[in-house]
């Protein structure tokens, strides 16, 4: 103890505060300048009614969250949002875990359907974005093709209020599907293979074996897929733009698409803030809550 | 930052040399015959003004849009801007970013249309110079017309319009192409709408508050009108989802009998047809937005946009140089002979060689009121209601009255 003591000691004053002073400063600062003030920037301007000009100088109180809540469209894109987790964790997570389970042992077939199948993640979203906007085209779309071969009127997907979100959803899957698959890749391998022969010598059936050995020792990987799908998804905004731009109407706005719409192109700086500050709000309680509450380690 | 601006403050101030003069463009033109002719313009005003160089800075139309009032604020701040006239040039005056013109353009205001000057007036004071207007009117097939049986010369009012979709369809044909994903281009017919029912005094009154502002039965007319057009089918099948380039392409590929549209649909048309071509000058005809029965507007009242430029407050002196060669005569009529836009100087449109954009510019010199886009001239927030408004009533996700009254709500909540 005293040992321990003496030694942390000049530790501390020296190499250690050394340490601090050289590492923690720059950290702090990038992180106060880009984050920190900026939280606090936009929690103020969201109480003005400000264009963007000059300073804001019509306080507003909570007015502008008070019609934030009651607006129409922001609800519609909280609810997409929120339509965009529960797809990411009820379709892309399970069926990452079904290809990378599929696709984990060796060989050279496996390795490409795994380049395949990430290939999606690498292109910028922007890009594919435009790529799917083409794809549903009712005129000149590959839907519209395949439709018109079944004899069927060709539909304009992205011009419907529900097709468009279901294109949106199918592009979202696609899109960040390979990413959760790697991640469960790498969560598979890191799995000792001992405990699955072990399982089956004991007499485990496959399903019994994914149920029972491979599913909990994914648990701190599902954890981080999770997590990584939630804070995506609320981040969504660089794929709807160049797909619908929020449209047709409102219908495939998400939070930050809506901000941009509604806060940036329309001037109305103050309203936007509101947005970001309640945007933030969940993702930090999400953070929060889910790293306190939901165990990575059995 | 701050270490940066205190070492500028304590620097001695050396003025700055004529030689040294940078002047930044910043424009979202991008079609080839604007950008060609600033391109030479920019070329031949620095050959006369050694030592000045002019740096064009180039966004597309809604980054240009959503950057610019964070640039003005910047000290990197472009010394000329493209604007759009009153609207956000009014948030832009009040905030301080620009610097007034009047002196410097009273030597040549002369020359330039009145409809055109006042998009850049506020008070009697001058922030910025015209250099092209446009028109809003049907752009129409007369092939496809033709082949419908539809006369152009009878499409006088809304019914004859109404009657004109049914043959169409009747005929298997696209009626109208619009690029109703953008919201703006249907802001176009409810806007025509409420200037055929109600003319001039309805948006002066709405603007006002008057007679219950853009809640008036005129503006819920205008909405059940443009639903009535929506419901009879005439715009092309996803129309909800199209972006206004597919419907340029659209219209110049053949498939649609008709565009409404302002008067740049010429050139564009042409560059987003499939084939490159498009449709030829005479391919097609020019049709004012029909007049509705009992309606206050009258057929010389017409609708479009003025395009300009104005200057910031600490922009170089030779800036107001470089104004005048984007906006003169010279400028003009230049632009004309090429058919690149309707000129914002008297006399210019007789240059032009395209039938069709000559009586477009005939009209506008004509024009008893012309209003300024909506979007444009109501400011960013208020306007970007409209076309939300417009969307959903074309599309029935809205009703007339809720409409109007959207779009009224909206105003209050600008004005308070």
């Amino acid at each position: 103890m005293t040992l321990a003591a003496t030694r942390r000691k000049p530790s501390l004053r020296g190499d250690g505060l050394g340490t601090v002073l050289l590492f923690l400063p720059p950290a702090l600062l990038v992180f106060t300048i880009f984050v920190v003030l900026p939280i606090g920037e936009a929690s103020w301007f969201s109480l003005f009614d400000w264009n963007g000009y000059g300073s804001p100088q019509h306080f507003v109180a909570l007015r502008n969250y008070v019609r934030l809540l009651a607006f129409v469209p922001f609800r519609t894109a909280l609810l997409n949002n929120l339509l965009v987790i529960a797809i990411s964790l009820c379709i892309q997570i399970p069926v990452a875990i079904g290809a990378a389970s599929l696709l984990s042992g060796p060989g050279r077939l496996t390795v490409v359907m795994r380049l395949i199948l990430f290939l999606p993640y690498i292109l910028a979203e922007v890009a594919a974005g435009l790529i799917w906007r083409f794809v549903f085209d009712g005129n000149f779309g590959l839907v519209a093709v395949a439709a018109r071969e079944l004899g069927m009127n060709a539909p304009f997907m992205l011009a419907d209020p529900d097709l468009a979100r279901v294109a949106l959803m199918v592009v979202v899957t696609w899109k960040y599907f390979g990413f959760h698959m790697m991640l469960v890749l790498a969560g598979l391998q890191g799995i000792d293979p001992e405990l699955r022969q072990a399982a089956r010598m004991d007499g485990a059936t496959g399903a019994q074996i994914f149920r029972h050995v491979t599913l909990p020792l994914l648990r701190p990987t599902l954890r981080v897929s999770v997590f990584f799908a939630v804070i995506g998804s609320l981040q969504l905004f660089d794929i709807v733009m160049p797909l619908t731009a929020g449209g047709p109407g409102n219908a495939t706005q998400t939070m930050a698409t809506f901000l941009y719409n509604f806060g940036i192109t329309r001037m109305k700086i103050g309203f936007g803030s509101a947005v970001g500050v309640v945007l933030f709000l969940i993702s930090a309680t999400f953070s929060i809550v889910y790293n306190r509450w939901v165990p990575g380690e059995r | 930052m701050l270490g940066a601006s205190l070492a500028t403050s304590l620097l001695p101030r050396i003025p700055a040399r004529a030689a040294d003069s940078l002047i930044r463009l910043a424009h979202e033109e991008n079609g080839p015959g604007s950008v060609r002719l600033i391109n030479e313009t920019v070329a031949a005003f620095e050959q006369g003004h050694p030592g000045v160089k002019v740096s064009q800075l180039y966004l597309e139309n809604a980054a240009y849009k959503a950057k610019l009032t964070t640039m003005l604020q910047s000290d990197d701040r472009p010394d000329i801007l493209y604007s759009w006239g009153r609207g956000t040039l009014d948030a832009q005056v009040s905030a301080g970013v620009l610097r007034d013109v009047t002196a410097t353009v009273q030597g040549w205001r002369e020359d330039f249309t009145p409809v055109a000057l006042d998009a850049f007036r506020i008070g009697d004071k001058l922030w910025g110079a015209p250099f092209t207007v446009s028109g809003v009117g049907f752009y129409c097939n007369k092939a496809l017309l033709a082949r419908a049986g539809v006369d152009p010369a009878h499409l006088a009012s809304f019914d004859d319009l109404l009657a004109a979709v049914a043959r169409f369809k009747a005929a298997g044909i696209v009626p109208i192409a619009v690029g109703g994903g953008e919201k703006w281009p249907l802001h176009f017919y409810w806007a025509m709408l409420a200037l055929r029912l109600g003319g001039k005094p309805a948006f002066d009154d709405a603007r006002a508050g008057r007679n219950g502002g853009f809640a008036a039965p005129v503006f819920v007319e205008a909405g059940r009108m443009l639903q009535q057009l929506g419901k009879s089918g005439a715009f092309q099948p996803g129309f909800a989802g199209a972006q206004a380039p597919d419907s340029y392409g659209q219209f110049g590929d053949g498939k649609a009998a008709m565009t409404l549209m302002g008067s740049w649909v010429m050139g564009v048309q042409k560059a987003n047809a499939a084939n490159g071509q498009g449709l030829s000058d005479d391919a097609v005809a020019y049709v004012r937005f029909p007049l509705v029965a009992g309606g206050h507007g009258t057929s010389t009242d017409t609708f479009g946009g003025v395009n300009g430029w104005a200057v910031t407050r600490n922009a170089p002196a030779a800036s107001l140089e470089l104004l005048h060669a984007l906006t003169s005569p010279h400028y003009e009529r230049t632009m004309c002979e090429r058919n690149v836009y309707l000129p914002a100087v008297r006399g210019m449109s007789q240059y032009l060689t395209s039938p069709v954009l000559r009586q477009v510019a005939t009209e506008i010199d004509a024009s008893s009121y012309h209003l300024l886009f909506l979007d444009q001239t109501l400011g960013p927030s208020l306007g970007s209601v409209v076309n939300d408004v417009s969307f959903a009533l074309a599309t029935g996700d809205t009703t007339p009255e809720a409409g109007a009254k959207q779009i009224e709500d909206a105003r209050q909540a600008e004005d308070m």
